[in-house]
């Protein structure tokens, strides 16, 4: 099977159905992307896919249609995403492990919604979860990133 | 240790760090430090002055010994170095260093004894320091009960100040200049002229100094990075993807595994059959470990997917099948013979029941769940002559010698690479899945073995908060609360965490009290017992522990007698409150709350104070009745650490630990139905998300005589001062968690 992540082919021979998360940690070393509980219920393992938040834990490889670009791709720790930036400058982490998926959520959130209200945000992020409890900053951080991508 | 002996400037190196110990913990119980770890593996030209520095030609490591779990310890651990030493922010590395006895942690062992810790009594001292020398004898080198600031603050600017300081020396030496006429900056020492000699330039010369003792601390006023705001050490990484945890190594050679354990914890595997896995792709083979069993395969969805196919049976939990009997265990513990301790008969308390009003209560904390996003996971590799393990863990000596245990290696065999944790707040204390991997490993000697849980073995296998009920009565008198009495009753956590490393412990268990016996009130009258339940399920340190028992039940008891006396929540408590540290934080979250003002249609308010771990904290929650249920608005806490060592970091750690507190108390519980946990995702005990997560209001006070640590004691607090908030709001008493067993949130 073939797949394109952040912009590289990869070729790979597992079972159709193991699930995407898997393939980018175990088989292509892709850590970014983290395994939380693998029933779509923390986001630790979101991507994009052709743009669109998803979690990789829910999508076979068998049924992957569209490129990959994991937290990897977004930004580096020398040429960061706008939403990076704000993660950053707003010390949004604590242990760290759920961020990868919060900012990749939160990247494909300010897409579609360049300007999104307290509400936006809760409704977007919720499927997100911190154990950590960083939401706050998180809100905040999104919202400085939108102002950070507005004004270019 | 054998080999130091043959290099006489390595031995005099050790030597040093004997000074640097015997400066901070002063005990003559036990003279000889422990020797200094960095200085088994020196090169030449390579420079330590104590357990905590060392500088070669090309770096400067740090080293911060308490391992990082979220609260940013790494970051403050440097910092306290680098404050002393004049280090530029980041120019240096900072290792989490070796598994050492040189490292132990004092102020984990403070904390275990049975005073209060606002008594500074002469027994209360002494009883810590003897405390502080049984760890130093067994080596705990810890992270837990917010020990990792009490235990750093003192110490590792001492080991900077004397890195300095020598390396200060070592320039004069080389320049001529008189020490007195040298300065220090980012990283160099700075010679009357302004020439500049780097501290890597100067190492090989200090390192053949004998290191420069009982140099003064610097005065807080002169402070260029603590107390400011810092860039924490690991935020880029953890904001780009970059962060390694345990879980994302890759070790060459290495296989994976997953494990399938009898979710009746602690009892046996009975027998198996493994012909469904072993047909299934990847899986390589399935081996025995205690209590289930391992699938091996080449890829950790492959070992989930084939434990999950392993057919086995089971034995017989040792613990009561059903939630039903662990409550009733819990009812008939209120007895003389399961008295645990009286830690408290303030007064005449019964004569205070007699002669005022009483009111009567009854507290259920239920099990909860550790379950931090980063599911436990360990890498090990045995060969016949040493094992290396690389995870995250919180008590990396016990770790050496649990899985020496397994393997039959010596504890010095065992070689330990501690990592980041994605999360722990006590899961990390815990061994049995280290052990698992060791037997794992031990049985294919050679390949490296990683092992991974689902997030279903994690939540089945979670040794969870302890389940306790509080009873109480309480007098009101004149518009008073004139006396309380509260028996708490719980299974000890100390006990049954202390059992897993094969120690037992004799004497009372304050955990079961925490938050009840040790608060700071000056009631009049007060008695306050603890009753311990035998037979329950295993448990185990649970963010701030038993504080969320003993805090919840003693607020939530006080309150419903201040509004039986009729008086105000915030005054009445302010009224009962001597301890001045403890009042003033009081009198700060009234401020910032602008408690008793005008509130909007719908909304109310409660407050809380408990105290946890040293800390005094107090919380405002400020609640609103939507049409789709109650919403948590606003939440204020005010909390005294002695020094706040980072204002950015603490706000953090406070919003969490609150978030942590309210999320757990109004969402989750975890309960047994044929000896099983019956909650197995995040779906059933989640915790709070965003929508729920209400704005967090943090100030942060220093008038406390000590440095204490953040990462526990704002977690206690929030439930009761949310059930005070929802009594106010709709006058239903909510008197056991999780609440949304009987109300709804938006
Ligand atoms: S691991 Fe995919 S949503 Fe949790
Ligand atoms: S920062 Fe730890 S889970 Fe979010």
């Amino acid at each position: 099977m073939k797949l394109t992540v952040n912009d590289t082919e990869h070729e790979v021979d597992v079972d159709p159905a193991m699930p995407l998360l898997w393939v980018l940690r175990d088989e292509l070393g892709i850590t970014g992307p983290k395994y939380g509980c693998g029933i779509a219920q923390c986001g630790a393992c979101t991507v994009h896919i052709d743009g669109q938040a998803v979690r990789s834990c829910q999508v076979a490889i068998g049924d992957l249609v569209g490129d990959v670009t994991t937290i990897e791709g977004l930004g580096t720790p020398d040429l960061r995403h706008a939403v990076q930036e704000a993660w950053i400058e707003g010390q949004v982490a604590q242990c760290g492990y759920c961020q990868s998926g919060q900012i990749m959520q939160a990247a494909s959130l300010l897409e579609t919604n360049p300007a999104p209200t307290d509400d936006d945000i809760d409704r977007a992020m919720s499927g997100n979860l911190c154990r950590c409890g960083t939401y706050p900053r998180i809100r905040a951080a999104i919202h400085s990133a939108a102002a950070k991508l507005q004004e270019g | 240790m054998g080999k130091l002996k043959t290099f006489t400037r390595r031995a005099f190196l050790v030597g040093s760090a004997t000074i640097a110990g015997g400066v901070a913990f002063g005990t003559y119980l036990v003279k000889r430090d422990p020797d200094n770890p960095l200085a088994v593996s020196l090169a030449e030209g390579e420079a330590t002055f104590n357990p905590w520095v060392l500088i070669d030609a090309e770096r400067i490591t740090l080293i911060a010994p308490h391992g990082d779990s979220g609260q940013g310890v790494l970051s403050t651990q440097a910092a306290l170095i680098a404050e002393e030493m004049d280090l530029g922010w980041g120019d240096f590395e900072v290792s989490f260093g070796v598994p050492s006895g040189a490292y132990w942690n004092r102020a984990l062992a403070a904390d275990g004894v049975p005073f209060m810790p606002t008594d500074e009594s002469f027994a209360a001292n002494t009883a810590r320091s003897a405390m502080n020398s049984v760890a130093k004898v067994v080596g705990i080198q810890g992270t837990g009960g917010s020990s990792s600031m009490p235990d750093s603050y003192v110490k590792l600017r001492e080991a900077g100040a004397m890195a300095r300081e020598t390396l200060k020396l070592a320039a004069s030496q080389r320049s001529g200049v008189p020490v007195a006429e040298l300065g220090t900056q980012a990283g160099a020492v700075v010679l009357p002229d302004g020439t500049s000699i780097p501290y890597t330039d100067l190492a090989a010369e200090a390192s053949t100094l004998e290191p420069v003792e009982g140099t003064a601390l610097r005065d807080l006023s002169s402070w260029t990075l603590l107390g400011a705001p810092m860039e924490r050490l690991d935020i880029v990484a953890k904001s780009t993807g970059t962060q390694d945890y345990g879980i994302d190594l890759v070790v060459d050679g290495m296989v994976h595994a997953s494990v399938c354990l009898n979710p009746a914890k602690g009892a046996p595997l009975i027998g198996y059959d493994a012909e469904d896995a072993l047909a299934m792709p990847g899986v390589q083979k399935v081996v025995e470990v205690t209590g289930g069993v391992a699938v091996i395969a080449s890829n950790t969805w492959y070992a989930i997917q084939g434990a999950m196919a392993v057919d086995c049976q089971w034995g017989e939990a040792d613990y009561p099948a059903e939630q039903a009997d662990h409550w009733a265990a819990l009812e008939a513990a209120f007895t003389e013979d399961a008295l645990d301790q009286e830690w408290r008969n303030d007064g005449d308390v019964e004569a205070a029941l007699d002669a005022g009003d009483v009111i009567e209560a009854e507290y259920r904390m239920p099990y909860v769940a550790h379950q931090p996003l980063e599911p436990l996971n360990a890498i090990v590799r045995v060969t016949d002559a040493q094992v290396e393990v690389w995870t995250g863990h919180q008590l990396p000596r016990f770790l050496q010698q649990v899985v020496a245990g397994v393997t039959g290696h010596d504890t010095d065999d065992v070689i330990f690479h501690n990592q980041f944790m994605g999360g722990s707040f006590g899961h990390r204390l815990e061994f049995e899945h280290l052990k698992q991997a060791a037997e794992i490993a031990n049985q294919m000697r050679g390949t490296p073995v990683k092992l991974t849980y689902s997030r279903e073995e994690d939540f089945s296998q979670d040794f969870t908060r302890h389940i306790a009920m509080g009873r109480g009565r309480a007098s009101v008198s004149g518009g008073q609360v004139t006396g309380i009495d509260l028996g708490v009753a719980s299974p000890s956590v100390v006990a049954s965490q202390m059992s897993r490393m094969g120690l037992s412990v004799p004497g009372p268990d304050s955990q079961i009290v925490a938050g009840a016996w040790n608060n700071p009130y000056s009631l009049p009258n007060y008695r306050m017992r603890g009753y311990r339940a035998e037979g329950l399920a295993p448990t185990s340190s649970w963010r701030a522990v038993g504080a969320n028992n003993g805090g919840f039940a003693f607020d939530c008891l006080l309150d419903e007698a201040i509004h039986a006396a009729g008086a105000d929540p915030l005054a009445e408590r302010i009224r009962l409150m001597e301890h001045d540290v403890s009042r003033k934080v009081l009198e700060a979250v009234g401020e910032m709350s602008s408690w008793g003002g005008e509130l909007p249609a719908n909304r109310a308010r409660g407050i809380a104070f408990v105290e946890s771990f040293g800390v005094p904290v107090a919380e405002v929650v400020e609640v609103e009745q939507t049409d789709a249920g109650i919403a948590i608005r606003d939440v204020w806490v005010a909390c005294d650490v002695g020094r706040v060592l980072d204002p950015v970091n603490f706000e953090n750690l406070v919003q969490g630990g609150v978030i942590f507190g309210l999320g757990h108390a109004i969402n989750c519980e975890i309960t047994y139905a044929g000896g099983r946990a019956e909650q197995s995702n995040y779906h059933a005990h989640e915790g709070m998300r965003m929508y729920q997560t209400p704005a967090i209001h943090v100030r942060g006070l220093e008038n406390g005589e000590h440095v204490r640590g953040i990462g526990e004691p704002p977690t206690p607090c929030a439930p009761p001062a949310l059930a005070n908030a929802i009594f106010a709001l709709t006058g239903q008493r909510l008197r056991e968690m999780p609440f949304n067993k009987f109300i709804d949130f938006v």
